[in-house]
């Protein structure tokens, strides 16, 4: 039997050297208790699950952070540098999150608009390339944009993660051409990060061949963070043995399914 | 009488004794040397170097750890 096609055909993603089963990761914000966060991260299947450097409240000195509820034998934390606006920021930020944390990757973020959360480019890119060279396995977070794609590539970062839609709209990939360009020019893994709003997205962005989809707050935001994860865990793996089995080809007319002989008069 | 010194941690002014080290004052804050990392004026300490890092008057320390993220 052929029941398990995906895992016969498909291979392991693998992002500076290391491999990973999950090709769905999951952020760790905007849960509404850390119990519903567990058990929706759970229920996602992620391995690679996105943790902020924050400052430490000193007023309430007892409050947690978030290696009390994540098992990081468990799961592979993933430090972002979300809420940077320059590169020098940034670099501060994954220098601490490096040292917080229990791995080299870090997933770059450097903000240059506030309202759209739109990536600056320029900084970005320089971010990068410093990090790459203090060794980090950089995941940078980009627009949909072919040539910052191949800048950070060439910079050499981990993987290129464009956007489906802005961070926190759910608006699901706005320009799957885009995303497609990307992967097709692209050597390291592409997984997009952000936009995605329900499991159906997930699942087409799968269908245009990237690699993996980070999200946050379409499961943290759901009425139901478990189920969604789930929800989410199967739309990309339906995605990506879609993309892998090769879909039919699309055609401006009806063809039968059907015989067209042996109709009765 | 002991003679106090300013440090600026997180973002507020704290005084603390003049003969104070990174790790007195993750004492006297209360905090686990293992659950945050310590950045004293824009440079990472590592937990074996706490001790051995005296504060100095104006000093600036911020201390972090992991929060929820996307």
């Amino acid at each position: 039997m052929t029941t398990s096609v995906s895992a016969q055909t498909d291979s392991p993603l693998t992002i500076g050297g290391r491999a990973f089963r999950s090709r769905l990761m999951v952020g760790t914000g905007k849960y509404t208790d850390n119990q519903t966060m567990v058990d929706a991260i759970e229920a996602s299947g992620a391995e690679i699950v996105t943790v902020a450097v924050r400052r430490v409240d000193l007023d309430r000195s007892q409050q947690e952070g978030i290696l009390h509820h994540l098992d990081p034998d468990k799961f592979f934390l993933l430090a972002n540098t979300a809420g940077c606006f320059t590169a020098d920021e940034a670099i501060r930020y994954a220098r601490l999150g490096r040292e917080a944390g229990f791995n080299e990757f870090v997933k770059l973020e450097v903000i240059g608009d506030r309202e759209t959360l739109m990536p600056d480019n320029v900084g970005l890119i320089e971010a990068a390339t410093t990090l790459v060279q203090e060794g980090f396995q950089v995941m940078a977070y980009t627009n949909d944009d072919i040539v910052t794609a191949l800048r950070l590539e060439d910079a050499g970062c981990a993987t290129v993660m464009p956007l489906a839609s802005p961070i926190g709209s759910g608006l699901g990939l706005l320009n799957p051409y885009h995303i497609r360009t990307i992967k097709q020019r692209l050597s390291v893994p592409v997984i997009v990060d952000a936009g995605v709003g329900t499991a159906s997205d997930a699942c087409v962005t799968m269908e245009q061949g990237v690699d993996g989809i980070l999200m946050n707050t379409a499961i943290a935001k759901a009425d139901d963070p478990a189920a969604m994860a789930r929800a989410m865990r199967l739309g990309v793996e339906a995605g990506r043995l879609a993309y892998l089995a090769g879909r039919m080809e699309r055609r401006e007319v009806a063809i039968p399914s059907s015989p067209t002989t042996g109709l009765l008069d | 009488m002991t003679a106090s010194i300013k440090i600026t941690v997180n973002g507020d002014t704290r005084e603390f004794d003049s003969k104070s080290s990174l790790d007195d004052l993750l004492r006297v804050l209360d905090l686990d040397p293992r659950m945050v990392v310590v950045e004293h004026n824009r440079s990472i300490v590592r937990r074996p170097q706490l001790a051995a890092t005296p504060l100095e008057d104006g000093d600036s320390v911020e201390l972090v750890h992991f929060v929820g993220g996307g």
